[in-house]
């Protein structure tokens, strides 16, 4: 039986970069906040220090800042004809867990959205008309446009310092940025790390062939930064041990560096950490949210009252949340009703491994987002009309790591072991070169999450149940992505290379990204929306959901600018409207 | 695997560990939260207990558990026949060559040793609830065996076929060509072991010995760096700023490791 506390005004799920951005926003309010974290608390100097932070067995092979399957999984199947089984390792992509969340172990890949992406339905259904989308594809408009949301990308980046070069200020198309992108206020807060010799290749070929290359914007930083918090974060380094890892010098942009030392100091703010929340709970009426329900380390279930509830979990877990709370209508893919689970989707990767007789890489001096990268196929940025899909991604030569395990890459038609395998590795490490396309992922009526009917957790929770396939449409779109970057990759000049399209069937088996999507999706229709454009919950007022959870599909780049931006856009909304005149703000 | 461990610590264990409670500012739900008895943790060492954090980051000794390194000696999980045994199968995975040890000298038996005695070995990690049932490859593996005890069973079995197979010998005793052609039918699945999956064992076993080529030596494998110096890696170094834009050079700095240079150190086994 819970214990039950005394209340709390705002109550935050999860203390990764929304729960730190919320909680620093609305603490500048008043208000008494609590943020419950499932996991330990994470710093710098403490828990990855560069004695010994750079270990890829620990934090690579065996996942030692994620979350445990023994703790929390999901359900997984490709189709629902199939019985979903245990997700029982991680794989295709890596649950976070503790203080930082993602934003610890993430590459740190900074993108903003095309302004077309947030209107992606209305926008293609006017360009190829209605027919040329396929029947079953389930893609939404967000509710909100770039242009609003602009200003909260700006103040996400000037948070993080994010290192890069601007491509639009303000409708002026800037040389050596990304000509593509929406109109930004001004440029970015740092330069442009510097570039290792395979992005300057690949720039090279990419601007012989008439294409626009530019640096991909990074949040490990290219010089020191102070940001609007006061908070200093110090250059990278490149020693390539960013995703998966904690970044030991302060110089990648995370929770960590940029918030926490200032969110911890306000008197009202206060975190619990290794706290795992249960359940939100509701009063009578099913329509407000009363606090939720969480259980220590020791065992002991604590009831938590509080007047807002911000969900800012990882996406899935805001889902299963939602889920097991009981929280708006659980969709049904037969009838095509209801909003939680509805429209998931993930991130469509591809690559081109290269390998080279007369070229040293030193793959090892890297950052997560280093890397020079093109956008001419990313979104509505070409003519679909001849292709027959639709979505996009950039692509480039984005150099993230030379850590053995993962990079000993070997030309096709080597075996997997013995000599000819170890002369192999040996002669390709500095030598190969792997580029890669970061595609679109759109959504389906038949791709979803709910609640599986057989398997639980360790407090007896039906675990969360994915059934999620590619569709034709993305691997089109990832043959003709890949097809392109090769064209580029060939120009570099390799003794071979090989192209490597995305190919069904998903396999969860496959780090891919850690990029899934929607589940409780914004939007302007609560009959197809769990949230309205403030990320407000349509069923329950008093509660938010942050994340990536938001997105109705996932466009061609990396989410977390996006969720950044959200997050500041919710919080502004939150301050300025709801505590006013707390209650749905937007009237149906 | 090192730290985080699923186990359900006693009272006693749990003592060192406690952090210290905050400076405490007055209030009831700091007292009921910091004063439960833990008697049992979920997922953790030390430090991990449930906590409130306020007022001021809560820097803690060893907070991230640095890493323990591998002991030097006789097997902790083998018996001296599977030690033999993985020896001789992680040689004719990565054989030795004139310019690199193989993964018998490089000590990959010692490194999937290590690793099967501790959490690794137990999955203790994984979601290890049932019912298990076989699945499509897509939806990963679905055994109940945890990686220690697949090692134990799929060494026995293999043991079983190379003395019905080879006149009573073992798989040390073979040649080195019957040795890669029963590694070969593994892979492929032609080679069946009685009561175990040759194949899924063959995959772990190839997963493990190249850990153990290039994981950091702290942990038994890639003795003296020999996995790193094969492809040129320098190791767990922090700071290529003077390197960056040097194109095509090649990185004239030797490896180092988390507990440093290889001479300065002490070996496992």
């Amino acid at each position: 039986m819970a214990r039950k506390l005394p209340a709390t005004d705002v109550l935050i799920v999860g203390l990764g970069w929304t729960g730190s951005i919320l909680a620093h926003e609305l603490a500048r309010s008043g208000l008494n906040i609590v943020a419950i974290e499932r996991g330990p608390w994470r710093d710098t100097a403490t828990d990855f220090p560069p004695a010994y932070a750079q270990d890829e067995l620990r934090y690579h092979i065996r996942h030692d800042l994620f979350l445990r399957p023994a703790q929390l999984t999901m359900t997984f199947r490709n189709r629902a004809s199939e019985t979903a089984l245990p997700i029982r390792s991680w794989g295709s992509f890596m649950p976070p867990n503790g203080v930082g969340g993602g934003g610890v172990h993430w590459n740190a890949e900074t993108w903003r959205f095309l302004p077309s992406d947030f209107q992606m339905k209305t926008h293609l259904t006017e360009r190829y008309g209605e027919k040329f989308l396929p029947g079953d594809m389930t893609i939404q408009d967000w509710g909100i446009t770039y242009d609003e949301l602009e200003p909260y990308y700006d103040k996400f980046e000037y948070l993080c310092g994010t290192s890069g070069k601007a491509g639009n200020i303000k409708g002026q198309i800037q040389t050596g940025g990304n000509p593509f992108e929406g109109a930004r206020a001004r440029e970015y807060p740092t330069p442009p790390q510097k570039q290792p010799y395979g992005p300057t290749l690949f720039a090279q070929a990419a601007k012989d062939m008439g294409y626009k290359p530019f640096p991909q914007p990074s949040g490990n930083l290219s010089q020191a930064y102070t940001n609007p918090l006061g908070i200093t974060l110090g250059p990278c380094t490149y020693c390539g041990f960013c995703e998966w890892f904690g970044c030991g010098n302060y110089s990648k942009a995370s929770p960590q560096t940029t918030i926490l030392p200032a969110l911890v100091r306000q008197p009202n703010f206060e975190a619990r950490t290794q706290c795992e929340v249960l359940k939100i709970n509701l009063d009578g009426s099913g329509k407000r949210a009363t606090g939720v329900t969480y259980v220590d380390t020791s065992g002991n279930e604590w009831e938590q009252p509080a007047d807002l509830v911000l969900l800012c979990a990882f996406q899935l877990f805001n889902v299963h949340l939602l889920l097991v709370s009981g929280i708006g209508k659980p969709y049904d893919p037969r009838a095509n009703e209801g909003v939680i689970g509805r429209n998931y989707s993930y991130q469509v990767t591809s690559s081109v491994d290269a390998f080279f007789d007369d070229k040293i890489f030193n793959p090892f001096i890297a950052s997560g987002s280093i890397g020079m990268c093109i956008d001419e196929f990313n979104g509505d940025n070409f003519d679909h009309g001849p292709h027959g899909f639709v979505g996009g991604g950039y692509m480039g030569a984005v150099q993230t790591n030379g850590r053995p395990l993962q990079t000993t890459r070997t030309p096709k038609g080597t075996p997997r072991w013995g000599l000819e395998w170890k002369e192999a590795v040996a002669k390709n490490y500095l030598s190969n070169y792997e580029a890669v396309t970061h595609g679109s992922c759109c959504s389906y009526r038949d791709v979803y999450c709910d609640l599986d009917p057989t398997y639980t957790d360790r407090f007896g929770r039906k675990l969360m149940r994915i059934t999620f396939d590619f569709h034709e449409n993305e691997l089109k779109m990832s043959q003709y992505l890949t097809g392109r970057l090769a064209e580029v990759v060939q120009k570099m000049g390799p003794r071979q290379f090989e192209t490597k399209p995305r190919r069904g069937p998903y396999d969860v088996t496959v780090y891919q990204t850690t990029h899934t999507c929607g589940g409780a999706i914004m939007g302007a229709d609560p009959k197809s929306s769990a949230l309205n454009r403030y990320l407000q919950s349509w069923d329950v007022s008093n509660l938010f959901v942050m994340g990536a959870t938001a997105f109705p599909q996932n466009a061609g780049y990396n989410p977390t600018d996006t969720v950044g931006a959200l997050a500041y856009w919710a919080a502004d909304a939150i301050v300025k409207q709801y505590l006013k005149s707390p209650g749905p703000l937007v009237q149906i | 695997m090192i730290i985080n461990k699923l186990q359900l610590n006693s009272p006693d264990d749990v003592g060192s560990g406690m952090p210290r409670p905050p400076q405490a500012r007055p209030g009831i739900r700091r007292r009921e939260l910091m004063l439960t008895t833990a008697t049992t943790l979920l997922f953790s060492t030390h430090a991990v207990l449930a906590r409130v954090v306020q007022d001021s980051l809560p820097w803690e000794q060893n907070a991230g558990s640095p890493p323990t390194e591998a002991t030097p000696g006789p097997w902790t999980y083998f018996t001296a026949e599977e030690g033999a045994t993985v020896e001789a199968l992680v040689d004719r995975l990565i054989p030795p060559d004139p310019q690199t040890p193989g993964g018998k000298d490089a000590g990959c038996a010692v490194f999937i040793d290590r690793q099967l005695a501790g959490p690794y070995g137990t999955a203790e990690e994984l979601y290890m609830r049932g019912p298990f049932a076989d699945g499509t490859p897509q939806q990963g593996n679905q055994s109940p065996l945890t990686p220690a005890v697949r090692y134990r069973e799929a060494l026995a079995a293999l043991d079983k076929y190379c003395r019905a197979t080879y006149a009573g010998r073992s798989f040390t005793q073979i040649p080195d060509n019957d040795k890669d052609k029963l590694l070969s039918g593994l892979e492929k699945g032609q080679v069946h072991l009685e009561g175990t999956s040759g194949r899924a064992f063959f995959e772990l076993l190839l997963q493990n010995t190249q850990e153990g080529f290039f994981a950091d030596p702290v942990y038994g494998g890639n003795r003296n760096m020999v996995g790193w110096k094969m492809i040129g890696y320098p190791g767990a170094r922090y700071d290529y700023r003077d390197w960056v834009d040097r194109h095509n050079e090649r990185y004239p700095l030797p490896p180092v490791g988390i507990t440093g240079r290889p001479e300065w150190v002490r070996k496992a086994q």
